[in-house]
């Protein structure tokens, strides 16, 4: 009992602290490849610290819900932390919650941010609610299906079910199902990292942005809450992506030996996710906001296909 | 004691009917009118809420024989779990929007007749209590159609707004045309069984029904409910009479007249015809799923906040459909244990909506009070200036878009894990892609929720105020700030213990479905489990919103207390927001339109947006002095499904005005002529 919790403890701390650095080598990946020498990967550590230090300066016309928005949206996803597998088939709180809960924490979230968005009145701020909303519900079902579909192969929701029947499968599973959900899911953490395609984290234009608009009101400590809640979402998406498609590597029993192999394999395969999302984002251009749904619709018939596939085909 | 629960059933419909008879009585003296009928309605609510979970708990069933009549049949009423259950949804929303509507009905003082709101209102609830209790098909009928009348003057009751009268008529020739499917369903039940008996004994007949004639009687109800219920496209009445009502009595008839449709079908489908084809449940889910989305994607387009709540309960009826239609696969398989949790997952979704529904149209209703506006282009910066209101709507917010720790994610929840359980059930490939398919579709439903509602609260409560109505805006009266707080307390109490809610609905599907409920993990009252088949095993995935919440506010505290030791400044410095160097106004804020334009757009083909722009010149082309826009969707369901009936049967009216001359003798020999064929004919 005490030792399943200290290795759910130690998988929501690594989250913590490994999801600042993924954002760097992301960073430097994209600098990479675009003949730049870049920032170090450790910038946004940096980063952190200066805008801890920093005065927060926040609206006249903003209410008291600009002000708990970064709290809650960091809460829900330290929460959402607590229930994903990262290098243990069994995290901190898995016994009691499952994918549709993190999404709906991410949603949480979201919630939030678009209100705090709005609150101060800008009309910056609005443009980036109103788009990130829109494009969240469309990819929400994008989101879900590939999941459902791994959900209906192992029986349950619960992440620790899925991962282990997916163990348990051997190469068996890697069926045409499993690897089109994958595809599926994989377009969608575009959608919900916030990146190119679909928007493009490393700009402040009101034509392009959808998530850096709604945080643009944000300054110091908020803003540093806020940055740190982001790059945990994104890691807690790839981690969803590796886990639950090559879950292979992570450690179904508590010993030290297979925890660090755990810990060595999880960075290595986040990391590789990360670099393929660097490369997507140098290779392509951020498509106009109405042509998202295009994509995301792509990305949902191939989780169709997979679903139907699975059964049609039996595998 | 079994004799102190009918004597608190009987003194629950009656004080109604004393607080409707006192309330119209002292019409002269408002203040004491307002006082007596919503003291009596309370009063009434609060014996429900003792009651209902009381015989659920227990699981007693109550008889109850009053000594009178109705043409002819036995004034009986009988409470069974379904029934209890039913009272207590009832009751919870009777006594919140009761308490509110002390302080909201004095708005009407001086400009409407409180009393006749009060006599109307309290017959209102009256009727959908004496409903859900009726014991056999006449009877449900009279109530159903008291009840239909009885709104129906409420919706009416601004009736000098010719707008309000038109919505009153859509709402009550709709509301006739579902009541005569019904009727023609219970006449059917009527000319096979012979008598007009009690619900309960048609059960056992049900058996002996040509599976045609079941199927029969399954589509008309469908339809008799779907109506009341609001299903698309039987819906178009629901977005125009809500927001003509009163707000205390939007917040009963979204709350809990919709419900009494589907405590009727539930009734019928489950009680007396039992297990049916697959087909059914089928049916039943495309039609949740095509009203979950469309009335979302409706909801989405409005800026009159009570329409907008209004497609929010087709939404809503929607979800229900969607719990109940896998329910109804599964018994049609004789999978009872797995149609139980899409069962439980329809009526606590029930139980749910109708508390933050509730909620949300007395919030509407407080704003309404405080700036006079229904249209939230004109609100904004309302938390500043309603701080309690804006914090319960937006609990009822978070809720309604399936938000955790709040009551419509668990429901929600449950009903995945119900959609869910059809993709590994054994009933063919067809099945097993629809659950999944139609849980993503429930997805897509949540997300626009989401967005809508932020666009709802954050135009109306964020920000600056867009109009001078806004800005003079004052906290509602302490009365409506209690009846909303309870329902708001109940959305949150719902979703950290949604056990309070599942113990009571075990009774109820135990005896729809005969299945015991089955006790599941050992912390089972902490958590919302559900089951899902995979070959012959049963697998069980819980999860537990106490855990959550409390796990959630401790990393929140910790983030609190770390992050506030860290750093130079502990405060926070109030400024200007940033807005490229230009002094901010409230018109350069979001609206509500612009808010959902990349909605509007991402879903043109279904919404169909229309729009229409007028420009004056000073100097044409180049100098434009006054530039209009209008902008909307078009009324599809109108345009193509009821206006060419419209016209066939104005066309057909106007054929037989030849028959109409005008002359009183031709008349006369027409009533003759039908007397005398009617002597030799129908003897």
């Amino acid at each position: 009992m005490l030792r399943e919790a200290a290795v759910g403890a130690y998988q929501m701390l690594l989250i913590v602290l490994f999801a600042p650095l993924l954002t760097g080598i992301i960073k430097k990946t994209k600098a990479f490849f675009q003949t730049r020498k870049g920032p170090s990967v450790f910038q946004p550590y940096y980063d952190l610290y200066k805008y801890m230090q920093k005065e927060s300066v926040v609206s006249e016309h903003a209410s008291w819900i600009f002000r708990v928005t970064p709290h809650i949206y960091l809460t829900s996803m330290l929460m959402a932390a607590a229930i994903v597998p990262v290098v243990a088939t069994k995290s901190f709180l898995g016994f009691t919650g499952d994918l549709i809960l993190i999404i709906y924490l991410f949603a949480l979230a979201r919630f939030f941010l678009a209100l705090a968005g709005l609150d101060a009145g800008s009309a910056f701020g609005g443009m980036g609610s109103s788009r990130e909303m829109a494009v969240a519900a469309i990819s929400e079902p994008a989101f879900m299906l590939p999941l459902f579909t791994m959900a209906v192969a192992a029986g349950t929701t619960n992440l620790t079910g899925i991962v282990q029947s997916v163990i348990n499968g051997g190469e068996g599973v890697l069926t045409l199902a499993h690897l089109m959900s994958f595809v599926a899911l994989f377009i969608v953490a575009v959608a919900e990292t916030g990146r190119i395609p679909v928007d493009n984290p490393d700009t402040h234009l009101e034509l392009t942005m959808i998530h850096e608009g709604m945080m643009l009101e944000y300054s110091g400590k908020n803003l540093a809450l806020l940055s740190v809640a982001v790059s945990i979402k994104q890691l807690l998406i790839f981690t969803l992506l590796v886990n639950i498609f090559f879950p292979w590597g992570i450690a179904s029993v508590f010993g030290i030996g297979a925890l660090i192999l755990g810990t060595l394999v999880f960075i290595l395969k986040v990391t590789v996710i990360g670099i393929i999302m660097a490369i997507v984002e140098t290779s392509f251009a951020k498509t106009r906001l109405f042509k998202v749904p295009d994509l995301l619709l792509g990305s949902f018939l191939i989780g169709l296909i997979g679903l139907v596939s699975k059964f049609v085909f039996r595998g | 004691m079994p004799v102190s629960d009918e004597l608190l059933f009987v003194f629950m419909l009656g004080s109604l009917l004393l607080g409707a008879i006192l309330s119209y009585v002292l019409q002269k003296k408002p203040h004491i009118s307002i006082l007596m009928g919503y003291s009596f309605a309370s009063l009434a609510s609060l014996s429900g809420i003792i009651l209902g979970p009381t015989l659920l708990l227990s699981e007693r069933s109550l008889e109850i024989i009053l000594p009178w009549s109705i043409f002819g049949t036995a004034l009986q009423f009988s409470v069974d779990p379904l029934t209890a259950f039913f009272i207590t949804v009832i009751s919870v929303l009777g006594l919140s929007a009761s308490i509110f509507s002390y302080g909201y009905a004095r708005a009407y003082i001086g400009k409407q007749n409180v009393g006749v709101l009060g006599l109307f209102y309290n017959l209102f609830i009256l009727s959908m209590l004496a409903l859900v209790s009726s014991s056999n098909t006449f009877m449900f009928l009279f109530f159903w159609e008291i009840m239909s009348l009885v709104s129906y003057f409420l919706v009416v009751f601004e009736h000098q707004d010719s707008r309000v009268r038109r919505a009153g008529f859509i709402y009550i020739v709709m509301t006739h045309i579902g009541t005569a499917f019904l009727i023609i369903a219970f006449l059917l039940l009527y000319k096979e069984t012979g008598s007009y008996l009690l619900f309960s004994q048609y059960a056992g007949i049900s058996q002996n029904l040509s599976p045609t004639m079941k199927s029969v009687i399954f589509i008309l109800v469908t339809l008799g409910f779907g109506t009341k219920a609001g299903i698309v496209p039987l819906h178009i009445w629901l977005p125009k009479a809500h927001p003509a009502a009163p707000s205390n009595v939007s917040a009963l008839m979204s709350g809990i007249m919709l419900k009494t449709a589907i405590y009727g079908f539930i009734r019928i489908t489950f009680g007396v015809l039992g297990t049916g084809p697959l087909w059914w449940g089928v049916l039943i889910l495309i039609i949740g799923a095509v009203s979950a989305l469309l009335g979302v994607m409706y909801a989405l387009m409005e800026h009159d906040i009570k329409r907008l709540l209004a497609y929010h309960s087709v939404e809503n009826i929607g979800i229900i459909l969607l719990g109940i239609g896998s329910a109804l696969i599964f018994v049609s398989d004789g999978r009872h244990h797995l149609a139980m949790i899409g069962l439980t997952a329809g009526l606590f979704h029930t139980f749910n909506h109708a508390v933050f529904k509730g909620l949300l149209f007395l919030g509407a209703g407080a704003v309404h009070y405080a700036t006079h506006t229904r249209d939230i282009e004109e609100m904004g910066g309302l938390l500043k200036r309603m701080p309690w209101t804006g914090f319960f709507f937006l609990i009822g917010s978070i809720s309604i878009s399936a938000i955790p720790p709040f009551n419509g994610f668990a429901s929600e929840w449950m009903t995945f894990q119900s959609l869910l359980g059809l993709g590994t059930a054994n009933l063919g490939a067809g099945i097993n892609i629809m659950g999944p398919v139609l849980a993503a579709a429930l997805a897509l439903t949540g997300a626009l929720a989401a967005a809508c509602f932020v666009k709802a609260f954050g135009i109306m409560f964020l920000a600056l105020p867009r109009s001078t109505k806004a800005e003079k805006a004052k906290e509602v009266p302490r009365t409506m700030l209690v009846g909303m707080g309870l329902l708001a307390s109940l959305c949150f109490l719902f979703g950290v213990v949604p056990s309070l809610v599942i113990d009571l609905l075990s009774p109820v599907t135990a005896s729809l479905l005969s299945v015991v409920t089955i006790q599941m993990g050992g912390y089972r009252w902490l958590a919302i489990t559900s089951l899902i088949e995979q070959g012959t095993v049963l697998g069980a995935t819980s999860i537990s919103p106490v855990i959550i919440l409390t796990v959630l506010m401790l990393s929140a505290l910790s983030v609190y207390l770390i992050f506030n030791r860290f750093g130079k400044f502990r405060n926070t410095r109030i400024d200007e927001t940033w807005n490229c160097g230009v002094a901010q106004t409230s018109n350069m804020e979001y609206t509500a339109t612009s808010f959902s334009k990349p909605i509007r757009i991402m879903f043109r083909a279904i919404l169909r947006p229309t729009r229409k722009i007028e420009k004056e010149y000073v100097l044409k082309p180049y100098f434009t002095s006054r530039i209009k826009y209008k902008g909307g969707i078009k009324p599809f369901f109108e345009d193509t499904l009821y206006r060419p009936q419209f016209k066939f049967f104005l066309k057909l009216a106007n054929k037989f005005t030849v028959l109409q001359s005008g002359s009183i003798q031709l008349y006369l020999s027409y009533i003759f002529v039908t007397l005398v064929v009617l002597l030799i004919f129908a003897r």
